[in-house]
């Protein structure tokens, strides 16, 4: 029977039949779309908003997972963790020791909050570089499982890290950056929150690209994940470059804290499914693919704030559902993702 | 029994069987000596009651299904809790009020006359497990095409979409009432003969003899065509395929069968608890019994039994009593706050220490020991050395 049934699913899948289906199934989300904009721009274009700047967040977490997975293949489930902790950490040390509140200036807003990223996005850095020393290091020539559980239990581990420090309530910010607009482009009103945002993450994408694409050790990071014997052959050293990767897939996961707190709550165990999300944004992308990561999580934002703010769809119940739905979707359809180039993984 | 067996050192047997069969001893007599025990001294505090030792056999079964899947297939599979809900809802479905259109008795006990689909739950376990194999399967043949890590991702989704549709998928979310939603379905028909309905001490027995039954499929299975054929794609998935081990087929039935387990043991605690509701199907249930299969020992059957009395145990009573004895003591400390860190320590602990498990299973500990050639983790063996080549073999 299963058999049978596999080999079907072989030969539809070689005459390309289902790439069609997903193709039109892709249009008919377009149409919907363009009938919801015909219907009400205006409230079309706000929930856009909010899905952009979701999806900005989400791209940096996405970038960390993709970045490891780039590099060691590893799905670095702790990754999401780190997020969390680094989220919660920046606040306590923009409340405890900068002392910002919904009054206080504007220049020592903005001094605090750049300096708490100047404290968290080396020190979360050094954390996830120190759990890839300890955890997956010793692992790297066991069976491929073996990181992969130990990401797992690193995962529960600081997910109780985070439980022991803040307990088991939600964290904010003190509402210090008003949700006011400051801007209106094209009736879309964009307030200081988004603006916060994106000037976080921005030039943060920016300097990452230039970084992967101009700097040696960019280079040797491109190397390594091309091809790890040939690298260490011409002098690279793999250890290293690895170590460093992890460096900067957490100081993006720290900075991802902080913009997430400037828009949401954060509590112990967020960072498991925003984790999940980003890696399925990573994967739509096309894992491994810097530029897709960004996309993947773009368009993952889009689809969830489309889903919780337009009439008509399932609703934020399912949000989740959904999500993963596109996961599946992704792995079973095109494995390799939207910009990725197929790899022997997913064919 | 076959080449596994006859390998290992006799004596090493003979004490094996020699625990097992007092163990069970101890096992049938338990509900008999437990109120004895408890009134022990130090140690009379820590002893299970036998309602928590019907959970503690529950996912010791929900392991073994597991260790089918993880251990002997090798196949990270991190939403196994979606095989208990899978389970639990179909003796909700096929034995409880909630059907109250339809009205349709087989050799229940429940009473004559009573709304909805009461089926006995004997037939139900059965049908339970059946309906888990077919999920299974389903979830199996689109994901099992990727190989390793991939593969535990999208379990991993569908570990999150099952629990959230059962939670969704009532009248507002579905438009038709087929999960109850958050209530969940409730009550479940209990297990039993004729109108006598079981006890406690009954249902243990039966958890009891469900194990046993587990143990003994798990066992055969290991030793047969199919169960080699796993090890062998758990060893080198481009061997096994090359040696001509069909590989979907072959990843399938371990899915399914891993699968049935879930279902049986998922509808039997469900008749046990007397209901299926949302709130038990979390991932970190999944987490849980993955961490039993480490900790036991990947593919190995007595570890992985011992490593679920241990930690069910642990998470059903053992963690509170600690906790109480150390708030006795003075010390401010919750352990069962924190069950899930202490189990990620477990998890990380045993990877980097003893990846092997408590009772290493012994094929697996040669593929520890001395590596495997499928995809390795990363070429670069050691620092410096530019080969995945055994440096012992030069």
């Amino acid at each position: 029977m299963a058999a049978t049934a596999v080999a079907a699913l072989n030969r539809i899948r070689a005459s390309s039949v289902l790439d069609i289906v997903g193709l039109i199934l892709v249009g008919l989300v377009v149409i919907w779309l363009a009938a919801k904009f015909a219907d009400n721009p205006q409230r079309f274009l706000d929930v856009t908003l909010i899905g952009l700047t979701v999806g900005a967040t989400y791209a940096l977490i996405a970038l960390g997972y993709t970045l490891v997975y780039g590099i060691l293949q590893l799905i670095n489930f702790a990754h999401g963790d780190v997020f969390a902790l680094s989220g919660l950490v920046a606040g306590t040390i923009v409340v405890s020791v900068f002392g910002l509140d919904a009054d206080s200036s504007i220049p020592l807003i903005i001094g605090g909050l750049l300096l708490t990223l100047a404290i968290t996005m080396p020190g979360f850095a050094l954390l996830n570089a120190a759990i890839e020393r300890v955890a997956y290091k010793p692992l790297r020539n066991a069976p491929r499982l073996a990181p992969l559980i130990t990401a797992v239990g690193m995962s529960f581990i600081l997910q109780n890290v985070g439980l022991a420090l803040y307990g088991p309530s939600s964290k904010s910010f003190p509402n210090f950056i008003p949700r006011t607009d400051a801007i209106e482009i094209g009736g879309v009103a964009i307030q200081w929150n988004d603006i916060a945002v994106y000037s976080v993450v921005v030039p943060l994408l920016l300097i990452l690209t230039w970084f992967v694409r101009s700097t040696r050790q960019g280079k040797s990071m491109r190397a390594v994940a091309q091809d790890t014997d040939a690298a260490a052959m011409l002098g690279i050293d793999v250890n290293r470059t690895i170590s460093l990767t992890f460096l900067l897939a957490g100081a993006l996961a720290a900075a991802a804290g902080l913009v997430y707190m400037l828009q949401f709550n954060m509590r112990y165990d967020t960072g498991f499914e925003l984790g999940l999300i980003a890696f399925t944004a990573a994967v739509l992308g096309g894992i491994g693919n810097l530029q897709g990561a960004v996309l993947g999580a773009v368009m993952i934002g889009l689809v969830q704030a489309y889903n919780e703010g337009l009439d008509g769809t399932p609703g934020g119940d399912w949000t989740r559902t959904i999500v993963f739905a596109i996961l599946i979707a992704t792995l079973v359809f095109r494995p390799e993702g939207l910009l990725g180039e197929r790899t022997p993984e997913g064919a | 029994m076959t080449s596994i067996a006859a390998t290992l050192d006799p004596r090493r047997v003979e004490t094996g069987k020699l625990a097992a069969i007092i163990l069970v001893g101890v096992g049938v007599i338990y509900p008999f000596i437990v109120a004895d025990l408890r009134d022990l001294p130090l140690i009379g505090d820590f002893i299970p009651g036998v309602r928590s030792m019907v959970y503690v056999l529950v996912v010791t079964m929900m392991a073994l299904g597991l260790n089918v899947v993880v251990g002997y297939a090798g196949l990270l599979d991190l939403g196994y809790v979606a095989f208990y809900a899978a389970g639990a809802y179909a003796a909700g479905w096929l034995a409880s009020l909630h059907f109250s259109q339809v009205n349709f008795h087989f050799f229940t006990t429940a009473t004559d006359g009573l709304q909805g689909i009461h089926i006995s739950m004997w037939v139900v376990l059965i049908a339970a497990g059946v309906f888990t194999t077919i999920v299974g399967i389903l979830i199996g043949l689109p994901t099992l095409r990727l190989r390793g890590d991939y593969l535990a991702i999208v379990t991993l989704g569908f570990g999150e979409i099952i629990p959230q549709f059962v939670r969704n998928a009532d009248e507002d979310g579905l438009g038709f009432n087929l999960t109850n939603g958050v209530n969940g379905i409730s009550p479940i028909d209990t297990l039993g003969f004729g109108s006598t309905i079981f006890n406690s001490d009954q249902y243990y027995w039966t958890a009891m003899v469900l194990v046993l039954l587990t143990i003994f499929c798990c066992i055969r299975l290991r030793d047969s065509r199919l169960g080699r054929a796993w090890i062998a794609i758990r060893e080198d998935e481009t061997a096994a395929a090359a040696m001509g081990v069909p590989l979907m087929r072959t990843k399938t039935w371990s899915y399914a069968i891993g699968a049935f387990f879930g279902g049986v043991a998922g509808a039997f605690y469900a008749s046990f608890k007397l209901g299926a509701n949302p709130s038990d199907f979390f991932f970190t249930f999944s987490i849980f019994l993955l961490c039993m299969v480490i900790l036991g020992g990947i593919g190995s059957i007595w570890g992985v039994v011992t490593a679920g009395l241990i930690l069910g145990y642990l998470n059903i009573e053992g963690l509170a009593n600690i906790g109480a004895k150390m708030q006795e003591a003075g010390l401010e400390f919750d352990p069962t706050k924190y069950q899930f860190g202490i189990y990620g320590v477990i998890i990380v602990a045993m990877m980097l220490f003893r990846p092997t498990g408590l009772i290493p299973e012994r094929r697996h500990k040669i593929e520890i020991e001395e590596g495997v050639h499928d995809t390795p983790f990363y070429d670069v063996q050691t620092e410096g050395a530019l080969t995945d080549r055994d440096p012992r073999d030069d």
